[in-house]
């Protein structure tokens, strides 16, 4: 008798721990970067039994890379966890990174015992108030029931709408507690709406005002690749015949060797595009904000265009840039809906301008050097690859010529850190992608001053097997600083000069290998050598030093005045 | 110019914080911020005064809905609204002012809520301009003491005529 009513009111209970495994395991998730700690020890504990492979970073910032690189190669929610106080502050930069990107992220803390938090307890750190500006959404859990909904809900959080990084701190004693099993519920949240679907009424206007347009240009961003919807992009351009640029996020959403590829535009963005932008008529923008980087002045910005703006975030509209056509959807939904609507137009006189603006302003670069442009090993390294490799960087001048050099032909194929310019984040992003992506050519171009920042993770490298590169471009200097402090400080080069380790003997010691390029008939072969290579690689390219990104809009001009259209004209 | 919005969220522990933390990270201007709980004990109603022009209004309410606490916001710009700030002051009174002083407050239709032999303390409630006049014109005899409450606010249901109309501009 008693032993029967156990058996009918039991409701089986698990730890906390547990239940989040299972939540994750619901998820899909086959893979997680995550760094240890006291408070995190019963979670980990259960990852132990689990088939959840975990990713051990150098440091928590590696890791949030990691976790944001697989997220932005395949499109799934990319998942880390960090211990209290330390660990969790030293995700900030990843987060905060991921949050300008919009990437979806789930991020798990632990936190100190729920008695303890307010008082100063040993390794707490306010995670939730810490976070709160740089995450889509954050939450700490208190009471244990709430921790398998809590996931769920993150997880629908971080991937839908705008993607971005949701934060759940998890004090110890709710990892520890035994939680009532119960089957998911259905995600109820009264202030989270998303609208997909764009207005009709205003997809037909975007749609006559194409239709209408002798000089459009269709401005491209991160949206775009996130949304999935570079094929509707592809035949949208093509069926009604437009121009493409993209912002730095949005390279790969349409392919660059396609000759309605206007390649990118911005400070650091070929001629063409931007004075294609300045001389528009209509101008496109889907899935991009207007970044300052890439309007330069902003009351100078496409002064002759109407502007339709297509984004899913309804805060982006209207907000440097004043919309004439809003509308609020996907990029997925909205232009395979105009996609129908749009007719061919010919646009003779306007394609004829924009050959010349190619043909008079192409990105180009001193070929004759004797010395080993960086450009040049960029290019080369575009041949040898045959344009195929996933490409991460750091941020600088390095990650300008790989904007401008590598021309990335798909979605996800190139990973860099926009928003914030993250410098550090190449490596641990190549590793993140080729857990991701086991059988890609992954190569992180880096810059030597950001690869000092987080070159630690090739030790991640070496004892993951991961036959990661770097293909580095050492100039001795923060070269965009420097480049700054050239034009701008009278070559004042305060602070930026630095002195690195030699890295390929560095590479060594980590146990990956290390290769050198210093004379210019050195790169072809050294290239070779490194994309031969099975183990982690690092490729040291001794660079021009004092080299300048070209052509350039400097900070507060407008995006027709750009600097360094001439300058190889003599040569 | 001020605009008032009205902002349902969820009950939750940081919610506050996310959404002042929304405003200062993003250089938006406050004016006044006043919550409580609706009937709805999950909900509460958050009115906020906020400065700026049309443009920054309208960011301010696209961000404000944004985050994933806030339900709905609602902007009153053109709307017939009620709004109420409440007030207490403490007023320096001897007692040969009291006379002056509690016909003052029988004007703004406020409430002497406590009085001592040199004080009295009273309760305005009403549009901003009233609180500001009534404080002007307690400012002669010296005021000790004052709080205020931000500005609530409802819109008038456009169905009813207005049954007593003292705010009206």
């Amino acid at each position: 008798m008693t032993a029967n009513t156990t058996e009918k009111t039991a409701v089986q209970t698990k730890p906390g721990s547990q239940i989040i495994v299972d939540t994750l395991l619901e998820h899909g998730v086959e893979v997680l970067f995550g760094y240890l700690g006291g408070v995190v020890l019963p979670l980990f504990d259960k990852l132990y039994d689990s088939p959840i492979r975990v990713v051990i970073p150098r440091h928590e910032q590696g890791g949030c890379h990691m976790a944001d690189a697989y997220a932005r190669s395949t499109g799934k929610v990319g998942v880390v966890i960090a211990t209290s106080g330390p660990g969790a502050t030293n995700l900030t930069t990843g987060l905060a990174t991921a949050m300008m990107d919009s990437v979806p992220l789930v991020a798990l803390t632990g936190q100190v015992r729920t008695e303890l938090i307010g008082n100063d307890a040993f390794q707490e750190a306010d995670t939730t108030g810490i976070t709160r500006p740089i995450t889509k959404h954050n939450v700490i859990v208190k009471n244990p029931n709430e921790l398998a909904q809590t996931i769920r809900e993150a997880f629908f959080i971080a991937s839908t709408g705008r993607p971005g990084p949701v934060l759940i701190d998890i004090p110890v004693d709710m990892q520890i507690a035994q939680v009532p099993v119960t089957p998911p519920q259905p995600i109820e949240l009264p202030g989270y709406r998303i609208r997909e679907r764009g207005h009709a009424r205003q997809i037909t206007a975007a749609a006559e005002a194409i239709n209408s347009s002798q000089r459009p240009v269709l401005y491209v961003g991160g949206g775009v690749i996130s949304g999935n919807a570079s094929e509707p992009l592809r035949k949208l351009a093509k069926k009604a015949n437009i121009p493409v640029t993209m912002t730095l996020m949005g390279l790969g959403a349409f392919d660059q060797n396609d000759p309605l590829s206007l390649n990118m535009l911005g400070m650091h963005g070929a001629a063409y595009a931007n004075f294609a932008v300045q001389n528009c008529d209509l101008l496109i923008c889907v899935g991009a904000r207007f970044d300052d980087r890439v309007t330069g002045k902003l009351k100078a910005f496409a002064p002759h265009a109407r502007v339709i703006h297509i984004d899913l975030d309804p805060s982006s509209i209207s907000k440097n840039v004043p919309a004439d056509i809003p509308v609020v959807g996907s990029a997925r939904h909205v232009l395979t809906e105009l996609l129908e609507l749009v007719e061919y137009r010919e646009r003779k006189e306007w394609f004829d301008q924009i050959a010349e603006w190619k043909k008079r302003h192409p990105l180009r670069y001193d070929q004759n050097a004797k010395t080993i442009k960086p450009q040049y090993v960029i290019e080369e390294l575009w041949k040898q690859t045959q344009g195929q490799a996933i490409i991460t960087t750091g941020v600088g001048q390095h990650q300008m010529w790989t904007a401008q050099f590598y021309r990335f032909n798909r979605p996800r194929q190139f990973i860099t850190s926009g928003g914030l310019g993250t410098m550090g984040f190449g490596l641990p992003a190549a590793i993140g992608a080729q857990i991701a992506n086991p059988d890609a050519l992954v190569i992180d171009i880096d810059g030597d001053s950001s690869f000092n920042m987080t070159l630690t993770e090739l030790s991640t490298a070496v004892m993951y097997e991961l036959p990661v590169k770097v293909c580095l471009i050492n100039n001795g200097y923060m070269g965009m600083v420097r480049q700054w402090q050239e034009l701008f400080y009278g070559k004042r080069y305060s602070c930026s000069s630095l002195k690195s380790p030699d890295f390929a003997r560095l590479a060594e010691a980590f146990g990956a290998v290390g290769l050198r390029a210093e004379k210019k008939e050195e790169v072809p072969a050294v290239i070779k050598a490194m994309l031969a290579e099975k183990r982690p690689c690092v490729a040291d390219f001794r660079v021009d030093p004092e080299e300048n990104v070209w052509p350039m809009v400097p900070a507060g001009k407008s995006l027709h005045e750009m600097d360094g259209l001439d300058i190889f004209e003599m040569a | 110019m001020k605009h008032i919005l009205s902002a349902l969220v969820q009950n939750k522990p940081g919610v506050l914080a996310h959404v002042a933390g929304m405003f200062a990270a993003r250089a938006f201007n406050i004016d006044s911020l006043a919550v409580g709980r609706t009937d709805d004990p999950s909900l509460s109603r958050m009115t906020i005064v906020v400065i700026g022009d049309d443009r920054v209004v309208e960011q301010v309410r696209k961000q404000l809905a944004k985050i994933v606490t806030v339900v709905k916001v609602q902007d009153f710009a053109g709307m017939d609204v009620v709004a109420r700030d409440l007030m207490l002051i403490s007023v320096a009174c001897p007692p040969e002012k009291r006379p002056e002083i509690l016909a003052l407050v029988e004007m703004f239709q406020g409430k002497v809520v406590d009085i001592g032999s040199k004080f009295v303390m009273v309760e305005v409630a009403g549009p901003e301009n009233k609180i500001e006049a009534f404080i002007e014109a307690c400012r002669p005899y010296g005021i000790k003491n004052l709080v205020r409450t931000g500005t609530v606010a409802m819109a008038r249901q456009p169905r009813f005529a207005p049954p007593e109309n003292e705010e009206a501009k």
